[in-house]
């Protein structure tokens, strides 16, 4: 399988200066050496809990905020290095939805014209041409193309996601980035969002890097999970592994914390203490070790690192218990 | 295709689509009385503009001497001033004065205000924080000592009043349009259209203009107002544009020299003023109140 997005120490770092009159330099690491690589048409999940840094990996991999340092190699092509016609051209194969289906689309464009503007922009198709794709893409999303001369705000949330997709679909892209695409929907609608990204993906060959904070939609949707915890990957493995058998003791608790549907498997729910800390001021060593219930001595000191896991294509995993 | 929509889009096929926001927004102006009274006076104002050299009754130079001073009612059906010019055909065209310096300094504070307040509100960071301390040394002048300091420096015509007022109405027009900028560059669409390869004059242009266009013309009328005032202001201290051309704040200075034997030299154009800076104040205040979104049950 080969690669089609690889990501190799992403970094992130928001500074803002506060106070006066000596201002101070708060520095937000948001995003600490992350790397991971999805394959042609595999959807790879990033799981972790609010402020994990998982929308900015997300966000940086587009470059919609630049990265610090890393690389971002698309079919081993340096997309950070890319600029003006070369980015543009990027700019066709990856694409995103947007968690928030309410501000993801112009409120004073109709759908027609935001679908077939992206064609136009990259020469694709124009006029008659551009509005039959987009009368089709709107098809292939379940919704009729009479709301092609609608405007957003009369679509339901669920709607909007459709036409999200749809409008990322223009441009006919290789991956799409998934920024947690159905947690501002209702759980009914969820379920049909889902199932028409799923059905996209088997039709169309697309790889998703999908980001959630919810495991079962993780569980359902990726092949490949990725968990991270205060800007840094703790866990990375085929989905089935790590959500069954993780390694990590926070994609442990992580796991336990998820509801089973079998009431005979729910064990008695784990105690996660304390908040995540502020990336503004991670703790040394591992990041997770404050709240880790099996933190040993080392685990303050030294930063753990990167362990394969046993057997061929497993993952691997950032702890000293496996060191 | 296996999946179906999420609600009963049929149902939304049936019923007749709903109307746009601005539709919206002109609807609510037109059931509110006061908005209406407005545009009626302004429109009738306008059309008076317009039509001044088919419905003006006399030629607003000519000079009938021996009629001089006239009070209104009789053959000058608003009076004659010191050189026996009628008052009323002087009114309407002294109203395409007033209207055309109004209309073309607020359009281009408008355009020129507009594209500054939104492109350093979306570049943003210093860029940003420098522009607006300009605008608001601009805006730190009262718009009356601004044009007459333009107009003291440039001499006073027609094109040079324009410039003053449109000067001392870009600052407010930067502000207006790069507060709801500041935004709308957060909201989704603008990182869709960047992700989805469109260069940032496409954005600001085509998806944040559209959507602050409303703010922006609630604002022009209410400075229209303002410009007619500053227009009759400049006129009325010199500096507007030079006599026999008749413009309503010459007339009213004009009128002061014989205001105890012949008050009516400048009370009409006073009230011409007056009507005209109220019927813009009304409808922009009603059409402020109708795309408030506050006030808007969305």
């Amino acid at each position: 399988m080969s690669a089609v997005l690889q990501v190799e120490g992403l970094r992130k770092h928001f500074v803002t200066k506060k106070g006066f009159p000596k201002p101070k330099t708060v520095t937000v690491r948001a995003v600490e050496d992350v790397s991971f690589t999805i394959g042609e048409g595999e959807a790879f999940g990033l799981v972790g809990e609010s402020g994990c840094g998982k929308s900015t990996v997300a966000r940086a991999l587009l470059r919609l905020i630049e990265p610090d340092a890393g690389r971002v190699l698309y079919r081993g092509e340096d997309f950070r290095a890319a600029n003006g016609a070369a980015l543009k051209n990027f700019r066709r194969r990856m694409q995103i939805v947007f968690q928030d289906p309410y501000s993801s689309l112009d409120p004073r464009q109709s759908i027609g014209s935001a679908l077939m503007e992206p064609m136009r922009v990259h020469g694709i198709a124009e006029g008659a041409e551009a509005r039959r794709r987009a009368g089709a893409l709107l098809e292939e999303v379940g919704l009729p193309p009479a709301a092609l001369e609608r405007f957003p705000h009369e679509f339901s949330g669920g709607q909007r996601q459709r036409i999200g997709i749809a409008r990322a679909l223009t441009v006919e892209p290789e991956l799409i980035i998934a920024d947690e695409p159905v947690s501002a929907l209702d759980v009914s609608v969820q379920a049909q969002v889902l199932l028409l990204m799923k059905e996209l993906r088997q039709r169309r060959g697309l790889a998703f890097l999908f980001v959630s904070h919810d495991l079962s939609v993780i569980r359902w949707f990726c092949d490949r999970v990725a968990v991270m915890y205060l800007g840094r990957i703790v866990e990375e493995g085929p989905a089935g592994r790590v959500l069954a058998d993780p390694m990590h003791p926070y994609a442990r608790i992580l796991r336990d914390a998820s509801p089973l549907p079998d009431p005979a498997r729910r064990a008695e729910l784990p105690r996660i203490i304390g908040e995540i800390p502020s990336a503004a001021n991670p703790p040394p060593g591992c990041p997770f070790h404050p709240r880790c219930p099996q933190a040993m001595p080392v685990c303050s000191t030294t930063l753990p690192r990167w362990t394969i896991a046993p057997g061929e294509g497993q993952g691997g995993v950032a702890c000293h218990l496996h060191g | 295709m296996s999946a179906v929509s999420d609600d009963p889009l049929v149902a939304a096929e049936v019923a007749p689509p709903p109307p746009s926001p601005w539709k919206r927004a002109l609807g609510k102006a037109r059931s509110n009385p006061t908005t209406m009274i407005g545009a009626l006076i302004c429109l009738l104002i306008l059309a008076g503009a317009v039509l001044a050299p088919w419905i003006s009754p006399y030629d607003p130079a000519d000079q009938d001497i021996i009629n001089r001073l006239q009070p209104p009612g009789g053959d000058y059906l608003l009076g004659t001033d010191q050189f026996g010019r009628d008052i009323l055909s002087r009114l309407l065209w002294g109203a395409r004065i007033s209207l055309s310096v109004s209309l073309s300094a607020i359009l281009a504070a408008m355009v020129i205000g507009g594209a500054i307040g939104m492109v350093s509100g979306y570049i943003g960071g210093r860029f940003d924080l420098f522009v607006m301390q300009v605008m608001d040394v601009l805006l730190s002048f009262p718009s009356l000592i601004l044009g007459l300091i333009v107009v003291a420096l440039l001499g006073p015509d027609l094109v040079n009043l324009i410039v003053a007022i449109a000067l001392t109405a870009i600052a407010p027009f930067a502000r207006i349009a790069r507060a709801p900028t500041l935004a709308l560059k957060e909201r989704a669409f603008v990182e869709a259209g960047r992700a989805l390869g469109y260069s940032h004059t496409r954005i600001i242009f085509r998806h944040i203009l559209p959507n602050i266009t409303s703010e922006v013309m609630v604002m022009a009328t209410l400075w229209l107002a303002t410009a007619v005032r500053v227009e009759a202001s400049l006129s009325f201290i010199g500096l507007g544009v030079k006599p026999p051309t008749p413009t309503w704040g010459g007339m009213t200075r004009d009128g002061f020299e014989n205001i105890l034997d012949a008050p009516w030299l400048a009370v009409f154009p006073g009230i011409a003023i007056l009507l005209l800076v109220l019927g813009l104040n009304m409808v922009g205040d009603g059409l402020r109140d109708a795309t408030d979104p506050k006030l808007r049950n969305e």
